[in-house]
């Protein structure tokens, strides 16, 4: 097992990335006797796309819970742009990281435009007094909101969708509409959990595109993904989790032709890794009943 | 000037039955006949259902049948294809079927009646027969008529000044309709009254016409709100000076109030809360310790608007105390401890007597004598005299809660529509992925619970006047339970909803013996029954009706497309804005 490194010394960074905004070190998460994530070090700069890999249960959405605030990790310390933060999504959303989830977790009722002023929501102020006496300042703020989302959704190319509900989008624009979402908060680094799941070669490459341009305006992104030739043609660099430790991490090109890569995937599971399988099975729902998931393909029919 | 822009033009005649058809003229006879028949004497007892047997003009309940016939006269004439823009957003047919069913069981009724309290068929003239008849022939006649084709209703555009004319004669009609129902004292004619409303209501819901006020409604909300605000000003105006009924219309108000306030909790925010009329009791007994009434124990008495400030932060830092340790764990602990907080609510107020605690609230005694309100000159115990009508007590109660309830309304629209009311829909629709966009999810609960309160605590300030005494007995948990059910039956997150909810739950105990007999029973089988078909409530709030109706993607598409064309308005959507 290798030693994770801050910055392999075969993948130099590129000297486009600037400071690093997300430094976690040591992250161990335990539920009860079960380590999901052992001692993860990742750190991630500004303008960097950072892919996350490693077969079904490896502890990658469980990882992105530990950046997101929605646990806290046992263990070890999750750093933004130099400070801890409280392990409170609200904070962690306020200081600048937001997320997608890997099952989309729209506002389904809420239209479109709706769902992405939702986003808005910790980059306003207006109180109950001023939501109740609508004061030229409140206008100001929710015309402000409104004009945002809008050029967001144009962003993301769901502008025409704005007055639709949520739930009536088609699968591929509700992907884009949650990313959408989460770029309203204002973020300096986003995660994105498998943001091209259940979408056709095209959609995925539209996806890869949008990735692109998040990245040019400036962010950091760190994406989940088991569509490989997705990831390796999107990523500056990968990091491999395979059953919650680190495997490796470098640029596309070491990691594509690491040969334990290749067996995490598609090599013989060992007993643990069945379990493991079985436990990812039965999280998330329509996992494929084998561990060869190198395609996002196969998680199609999910929803 | 119609623009119909129906994807499926159809040409008049293209319709099954060529009209005028026999259908047509039998159910157009019918229709006459139970018309002629409400000129013509029902009964010979004078005393029955407010005076049957006068001959030449209609008198008590023979104006329902007057009613019920023009009504399917108008859609005959719609049927005849004279009004074409009409006729497409109207079913005729499915309509007159229901107006002859209503029309039919209301003789079959009236005829029971006097059979049993006349007493005996004997009694009944010629002209109860002619409008049986008449019914007979309307079933008759509307039985096998075809539905006619339909465009939708947001797809046809009339010029807005008709569409204006139409909310203002519908408010004219509830108006109406309102006073004549609480002037029936006997309880038989209300009754039946009842059963004319339903039925109608239901005729004109299945001809379709409650689909096309909806878009209207939508198209101009402004227009509504004015109507509505003006009917419910007018409608003391038309009791002349009677206290009886007012008396009643103020609890109704007083009560449906509340339930707003209520429905900002619950609706909005989608917190069960079981003892909400803790915080309406919170500020009536504010209230009566502030009123210098002989058995309150403060000698302090404040104008009143600074009653009603005090009473509200009362009740609201009650609602902080309670919320802010339960409101982090999940929804039913909140109910559970809201439940129980009503109960120590009215515990405390039964136990500070003096013997078990400060004298404050006379125990089980309460505190009553409140004096009567007075805002500068103006004593809310006069009797007042506008444009020669007088006003008495009551309507000056029902006015002060009419300016409260319309603050109430506006709060919640306003909030509803805002920055917190967005992120209250995100809280209920996903609690998680709210609070993982930077939604304050414990901050809007509280406000939620706190603000409620807050506006309970308002109207309570004003309820204690109205009522004289503030005792235990008024603030138990069955009254939560009757706000609650306001709310479900109306619809949550909807104020029309729970205006139409509060009125039925506290207008039929009052005009109905039977029904305050048995009130429990009653609602509890009502709720039953709406539970099955109408979970989203008698008037839902369109997001309330897609939440319980998560499979229905016809649902979801058409208020998307209302949504779609409102948005596309620009002056409504500036409105919005």
């Amino acid at each position: 097992m290798s030693t994770p490194t801050l910055q392999p010394p075969t993948a130099p960074t590129p000297p486009r990335f600037g400071a690093p905004v997300l430094e976690a070190s040591g992250v161990v998460m335990r539920f009860g006797g079960l380590t999901a994530v052992n001692d993860v070090n990742l750190t991630v700069r500004e303008g960097e796309i950072m892919g996350l890999i490693g077969p079904n249960g490896a502890g990658k959405t469980t990882f992105f819970n530990c950046l997101t605030g929605l646990y806290k990790p046992t263990e070890g310390e999750v750093k933004f742009q130099g400070t801890v933060l409280p392990p409170k999504p609200r904070s962690v959303v306020k200081a600048g990281m937001a997320r997608t989830f890997q099952n989309i977790r729209l506002f389904g009722n809420m239209t479109a435009l709706e769902n992405v002023m939702v986003g808005r929501y910790c980059r306003t102020n207006a109180l109950a007094l001023t939501s109740i006496i609508r004061g030229p300042k409140y206008r100001r703020e929710e015309a402000e909101s409104r004009r945002i989302a809008q050029e967001l959704l144009e962003f993301v190319g769901l502008g025409h969708t704005s007055e639709h509900l949520a739930r009536n989008l088609p699968y591929g624009d509700q992907r884009r509409l949650e990313i959408a979402r989460a770029l309203a908060t204002d973020p300096k680094l986003i995660l994105l959990d498998e943001p091209t799941a259940g979408m056709n070669p095209k959609e995925t490459e539209q996806a890869k595109d949008l990735i692109f341009r998040i990245r040019d305006k400036g962010l950091a992104v760190v994406v989940i993904e088991h569509d490989m030739r997705f990831i390796f043609s999107l990523c500056d660099r990968v990091h491999c989790l395979v059953r919650g430790e680190t495997l490796i991490e470098g640029s596309p090109q070491e990691v594509q032709s690491d040969h334990r890569v290749i067996e995490a995937y598609i090599g013989q599971p060992d007993e643990d890794e069945e379990e493991m399988v079985a436990e990812a099975h039965a999280h998330d729902e329509a996992a494929p009943s084998t561990p060869t998931a190198t395609d996002g393909r196969m998680k199609e029919d999910r929803a | 000037m119609t623009t119909s822009t129906s994807p499926t033009p159809h040409a008049k005649t293209a319709v099954g039955n060529p009209r005028p058809s026999p259908q047509w003229w039998l159910t157009l006879a019918g229709a006459v006949l139970l018309v002629a028949s409400a000129f013509l004497s029902w009964c010979y007892v004078p005393a029955l259902l407010g005076d049957l047997s006068i001959d030449a003009y209609p008198g008590g309940l023979q104006l329902l049948m007057v009613i019920v016939g023009v009504i399917a006269i108008f859609f005959l004439v719609l049927r005849s294809g004279r009004m074409p823009s009409m006729d497409t957003l109207l079913d005729s047919a499915r309509a007159l079927k229901a107006l002859s069913a209503t029309a039919a069981g209301f003789m079959v009724l009236v005829a029971l009646v006097i059979a049993l309290q006349a007493p005996g068929l004997a009694n009944a003239n010629p002209g109860l027969f002619v409008g049986i008849v008449g019914a007979a022939l309307m079933m008759a006649g509307s039985w096998q008529m075809a539905s006619d084709p339909l465009v939708d209703p947001i797809t046809v555009r009339l010029p807005s000044w008709v569409e204006i004319l139409v909310i203002v004669v519908m408010m004219a009609i509830v108006l109406f309709g309102a006073a004549y129902a609480l002037g029936q004292e006997d309880g038989t004619v209300f009754c039946l009254f009842l059963a004319f409303l339903g039925g109608v209501v239901a005729a004109l819901a299945r001809g379709g016409l409650f689909s096309w006020i909806s878009v209207i409604a939508a198209r101009h909300r402004q227009v509504l709100m004015m109507g509505a605000l003006a009917v419910a000003f007018l409608f003391p105006f038309t009791q002349n000076g009677s206290d009886a009924n007012m008396s009643i219309a103020t609890q109704v108000l007083i009560f449906a109030t509340t339930a707003l306030g209520l429905n900002i909790v619950v609706g909005l925010a989608g917190l069960l809360d079981l003892g909400y009329i803790a915080f309406l009791g919170a500020g009536a007994y504010v209230s009566a310790m502030m009123s210098h009434s002989a058995f309150a124990h403060i000698g302090w008495k404040p104008p009143f608007i600074v009653v009603v400030v005090i009473g509200a932060i009362v009740s609201s830092i009650l609602g902080l105390i309670i919320g802010s340790p339960t409101l982090r764990v999940s929804g039913d602990y909140l109910a559970i401890v809201t439940l129980a907080f009503g109960e120590i609510f009215r515990l405390t107020v039964n136990n500070l007597d003096g013997n078990n605690g400060p004298r404050l609230t006379n125990g089980p005694n309460g505190i009553p004598g409140i004096p009567d309100l007075e805002i500068g000159s103006f004593n809310f115990g006069d009797t007042h005299t506008v444009l020669g009508i007088p006003l008495g007590r009551f309507a000056n109660y029902y006015f002060l809660m009419l300016v409260v309830a319309a603050f109430i309304i506006m709060v919640f629209t306003r909030l509803n529509n805002s920055r917190i009311g967005r992120g209250w829909v995100a809280i209920r629709e996903d609690e998680k992925a709210a609070e993982a966009m930077g939604v304050n999810t414990f901050g809007l609960k509280l406000f939620a619970f706190a603000g409620g309160a807050f506006l309970a605590g308002m109207a309570g300030t004003i309820k204690a006047h109205q009522d004289v005494s503030v005792t235990p007995d008024q603030y138990i948990f069955l009254e939560s339970a009757f706000l609650l059910a306001a709310i479900v039956l109306g619809g949550m997150g909807s104020v029309a909803g729970v205006l139409v909810g509060a009125t039925v739950l506290k207008l039929l105990p009052e005009k109905l013996r039977f029904v305050a007999d048995y009130r429990l029973l009653i609602f509890g089988l009502l709720l039953v029954v709406m539970m099955r078909f109408r979970p989203e409530g008698l008037v839902p709030s369109q997001r309330r009706a897609l939440e319980f109706h998560a499979d229905d993607e016809e649902l979801a598409d058409r208020i998307e497309e209302v949504h779609l064309e409102i948005a596309a308005e620009p002056d409504s959507a500036e409105a919005k804005a």
